[in-house]
């Protein structure tokens, strides 16, 4: 302890004291909000299953971000883009044709894996392209480089969505059967809540089956641990790497998928937020870790929904929703100024990073 | 592939679909139908001909470039096989146009589109046309590949020039008409395009100054090179006096419209100047840097607003120093606890906070103080000896003023201690810092420094615009300053103004622009970062250093942003532990 402090220089003292204001803020907020007690059961519980769903959502993004910073070590931007280029091409050459022949209505099932599955080959193809045009050429350069065209490729893709197929607001015909909400163990849950939990956890399981047990998985996993032994041992780095983009770009699909039936709409800008949350969920869970990404996600998608109504209501700051954004890039901040390696990641050897 | 000695179909194939891919891109996103109705060459030539076919000539002229040594023959037939195979998409867009109605998917597939593809022949006569056009297109761009370099380069040039002046025609013709009157203008523009007739002699007039210059212009730099030392100051001084004068009457020349073109590029080469030192200097990429341009906007409009949200009524010179102020305060306090974090994730906390920035200016939670969305509106114009700078002439001269300044400030510092500190910091912190380098003070010189140039930009603005909204301050304004200063060249200070006057400058005079503007920033940063990396006009000791790096495997990239990774992490990564 006494180490510590003499330790301490003057930015370290900045670093405490920035660290102690917003715990008793936070800690302020909560409880006045408590002792305020605005909202019943379950309007809070309401807002946990948003948070869980919303949550799930960034989760599945925020693998793509994770798998790419296992292999690379870059963060790829564009990956928000992924998740908005498959859905907004699937519902615009899928979905709406189905809803006005009616197919989405007779078949919703079906209608859904199948833009399911264009939404994941679509984000698939789009981030394979991406790492071939502007990350591959790029791989030995200086580590902001690519961070750059990264950038660049995000706004190229939003911008190019937005001359296809217009600036406005697409609604997504969401069928029938996901209108209105189940009752389970007391709470009245969205359907669509629903399907996005179980969904997320049905692709989670897959991914880690592909990650663990297949034989691709294994060369993802070796290319992420060291990328020149594996090449010796044969593996086609090139290739690995492809295919890792274009893992995290399925899920993005799906997750795609699943913000189209939540918000029933899709836009070109709709995937630059999500993109910056689900890096912050990574980063939050630990980068490079899948289920750090997964549980970095959840609690991201539950704070930004319960925190402005249980934070900041007791301060009495007007509209606190209108703030929630804050409280996730505050969150990102304090993570990569606190605890840069995230809750799960751990504190690694200098030549691994 | 480019080895063997024959013909192969493979190259041509390849090259051919990749630029029919583009073409067909631009054709659906809306390019080439906004554009078209620009005409370069009137009656001839419009802008939008000239992007669609552009992507088809260049990967004709590359696949020429793939043939066998010596091979003319094969060269020709790559280049139009390549046309030819890159107008398919195009032609398959044109049948698909005709049995269904694509524009219930792409609402810019429009039959004036359809009607730009076809040349107005109707669909199958016109789809063999554009096919004709396009291998036609190939085979020349293939010829240009022959020919010798000294010609070559001629002919390009005059190519683009008279495409720039057909570009611009609107404008020129009408700065001509206030100088030489109506007669001129008729003789060069019609219907605000080129004049057929002028566009061949501009052509011929360009073509042969270029070829001139590259006879002669050896000899030139040569001769300069070779004067006495102090004749070489008296040409740079005169120079750079006259540079001053032009300056001086600028708005006299371009009178109104382009004089508010001019403010606003200044008004971002001030913040470019800015950003040029955080991330140009001294290697710390910042995302969030409108934020600092946002606040010192709003400082502005809280002192000086004559509204009901105004504070202090104070005049504009006075308020100036408080938003820069403001600005270096803000700055201060990003920089202190991002002090420690690696490149990478410095980029996204900066952007973290500009948006965390833009989205309490408008929130509710500031509405009584700053306005919300409804902004803040009635800020003061500067006051000069009792006039009001209303006019964009008049406010020129003093964006102009703060801009000089702002490039002196960074000049020297380019030349003083700190400035060098910065470079060796973004070489190498662990070195810079073993060289006594004391990092903590030196990157917050940095962000302080780089927050007040923006503050400045921000006060410069909201005076210029006279009413704010926080919807000026997103993250576009950001990766615009990002953009200038790559296009530019990282860490060269007439770069950031070549950069403002190809970034802001031109898409504010070709309006239609304006919508693809950010796509075309896009396709800028990847290919400046593939091709460029040192941009249009890099610093003396960029230069230096890619060409002493030109023969290693180091490829060609700038160190500005090159925080190695193995030194610049202190364990802060973590393993991918999936």
């Amino acid at each position: 302890m006494r180490q510590r402090f003499q330790d301490l220089d003057w930015i370290g003292l900045v670093l405490w004291i920035i660290r102690a204001v917003i715990i008793i803020l936070v800690i302020y907020g909560t409880i006045a909000t408590l002792i305020d007690n605005p909202y019943t059961r379950d309007q809070w519980l309401d807002f946990i299953i948003f948070g869980i769903a919303q949550g799930s959502m960034y989760a599945l993004i925020a693998i793509g971000y994770t798998l790419v910073y296992g292999v690379l070590f870059m963060i790829n931007f564009a990956h928000g883009e992924f998740f908005m280029s498959g859905i907004m091409t699937a519902t615009v050459f899928i979905a709406t044709p189905m809803a006005a022949s009616g197919f989405l209505s007779r078949q919703p099932v079906l209608a859904l894996i199948i833009i399911g599955i264009v939404a994941m080959i679509v984000s698939m193809g789009i981030s394979v392209l991406t790492e071939r045009v502007a990350y591959r050429p790029l791989r030995k350069a200086p580590r902001l480089v690519p961070l750059i065209t990264a950038i660049g490729a995000s706004f190229f893709w939003q911008y190019y969505y937005r001359g296809l197929f217009g600036s406005q607001v697409v609604p997504f015909p969401v069928p029938d059967i996901l209108k209105g909400s189940v009752y389970i163990f007391g709470i009245d849950i969205l359907r669509t809540h629903m399907l996005v939990i179980i969904v997320t956890i049905i692709m989670l399981i897959g991914l880690n089956t592909f990650i663990m047990r297949t034989k691709t998985g294994k060369s993802i996993r070796a290319v992420a641990e060291d990328k020149d032994s594996a090449a010796l041992m044969g593996i086609d780095v090139d290739r690995t790497i492809t295919i890792t983009f274009a893992t995290g770009a399925a899920m993005a699909g799906v997750a795609g998928l699943l913000y189209a039936l939540v918000f029933t709409q899709t836009h070109f800008f709709m995937g630059f937020f999500p993109g910056l949350k689900a890096f912050t969920a990574a980063v939050l869970g630990g980068i490079g870790s899948i289920p750090g990404a997964a549980l970095g996600g959840l609690l991201l998608g539950i704070i930004e929904s319960v925190g402005p109504n249980l934070f900041l209501e007791g301060m009495g700051i007007p509209a606190p929703h209108q703030l929630k954004d804050v409280i996730a890039f505050t969150m990102l901040i304090l993570v990569l100024i606190f605890r840069p390696q995230g809750i799960l990641g751990e504190r690694l050897a200098e030549k691994k990073a | 592939m480019s080895e063997s000695k024959n013909f192969d179909i493979r190259i041509p194939i390849q090259y051919g679909l990749i630029a029919g891919v583009v073409a067909l891109s631009v054709s659906v996103i809306g390019m080439v139908d906004l554009f078209a109705q620009r005409y370069l060459i009137a009656g001839y030539l419009t802008l939008g001909q000239v992007i669609l076919f552009l992507a088809p000539a260049a990967l004709s002229y590359t696949a020429a470039g793939k043939a066998p040594q010596g091979r003319k023959g094969i060269s020709l037939l790559y280049g139009f096989l390549a046309g030819f195979i890159s107008s398919l998409p195009l032609a398959g867009l044109v049948y698909l146009s005709g049995v269904v109605d694509l524009r219930q998917f792409l609402p810019n597939v429009s039959p004036a589109l359809i009607e730009i593809l076809t040349f107005g022949r109707g669909q199958g006569e016109g789809s063999l046309v554009l096919m004709i056009v396009s291998s036609t297109i190939g085979l020349v761009s293939a010829a240009m590949h022959l020919i010798p370099g000294r010609v070559r380069k001629p002919i390009l040039y005059g190519l683009l020039w008279t495409f720039l002046i057909g570009m611009f025609s609107e404008i020129l013709s009408e700065r001509i008409r206030n100088f030489f009157g109506l007669d001129s203008v008729k003789a060069i523009f019609e219907a605000r395009a080129l004049h057929p007739g002028a566009a061949i002699i501009i052509f011929l007039l360009t073509a042969g100054l270029t070829y001139l210059w590259s006879e002669r212009g050896e000899d030139i730099k040569y001769r300069y090179a070779s004067m006495q030392p102090k004749r070489k100051t008296q040409f740079r001084s005169g120079g750079i006096i006259a540079a001053i004068l032009i300056l001086l009457i600028m708005p006299l020349l371009i009178g109104t419209y382009l004089s508010e073109v001019v403010n606003n590029v200044l008004i971002f080469a001030l913040m470019g100047f800015g950003l040029n030192i955080v991330v140009g200097f001294a290697g710390l990429l910042d995302l969030g840097y409108v934020a600092f341009f946002a606040i010192g906007a709003y400082m502005m409009g809280l002192l000086t607003s004559t509204g009901d949200l105004g504070v202090a009524g104070m005049s504009f010179w006075l308020a100036i120093p408080i938003c820069v102020a403001a600005a270096v305060g803000a700055g201060l306090l990003l920089g202190i606890p991002v002090l420690r974090m690696r490149g990478d994730y410095l980029a996204i906390v900066t952007l973290g906070f500009g948006e965390i920035i833009r989205i309490l200016a408008l929130s509710d939670l500031l509405k009584p103080y700053i306005g919300g969305a409804q902004g803040l509106l009635k800020i003061n114009k500067p006051i000069i000896v009792g006039n009001a700078l209303v006019k964009p002439d008049h406010f020129y001269y003093v964006v102009l003023a703060g801009v000089i300044i702002v490039a002196f400030i960074s000049y020297r510092l380019s030349q003083a201690r700190l400035g060098r500190q910065w470079m060796a910091m973004r070489e190498d912190e662990d070195v810079a810092e073993a060289m006594g380098i004391r990092l903590v003070n030196t990157k917050l010189l940095a962000f302080a420094i780089g927050a007040a140039f923006a503050g400045l930009s921000g006060a410069i603005f909201a005076s210029k615009l006279t009413s704010i909204f926080p919807h000026s301050f997103n993250i576009l304004i950001s990766i615009n300053v990002l953009c200038m200063i790559i296009v530019g060249g990282m860490g060269s200070l007439p770069g950031v103004v070549v950069g403002a006057l190809l970034l802001v400058g031109l898409p504010e005079l070709l309006r239609e622009f304006a919508e693809f503007r950010y796509l075309m920033y896009g396709v800028i940063l990847i290919v400046m970062m593939l091709a460029k990396p040192e941009g249009f006009w890099p610093s003396a000791v960029r230069k230096r250093e890619l060409h002493k790096y030109d023969d290693m495997d180091y490829g060609e990239y700038p160190e500005t942003i090159a925080p190695r990774a193995e030194t610049r992490d202190p364990g802060l990564g973590s393993t991918p532990h999936l």
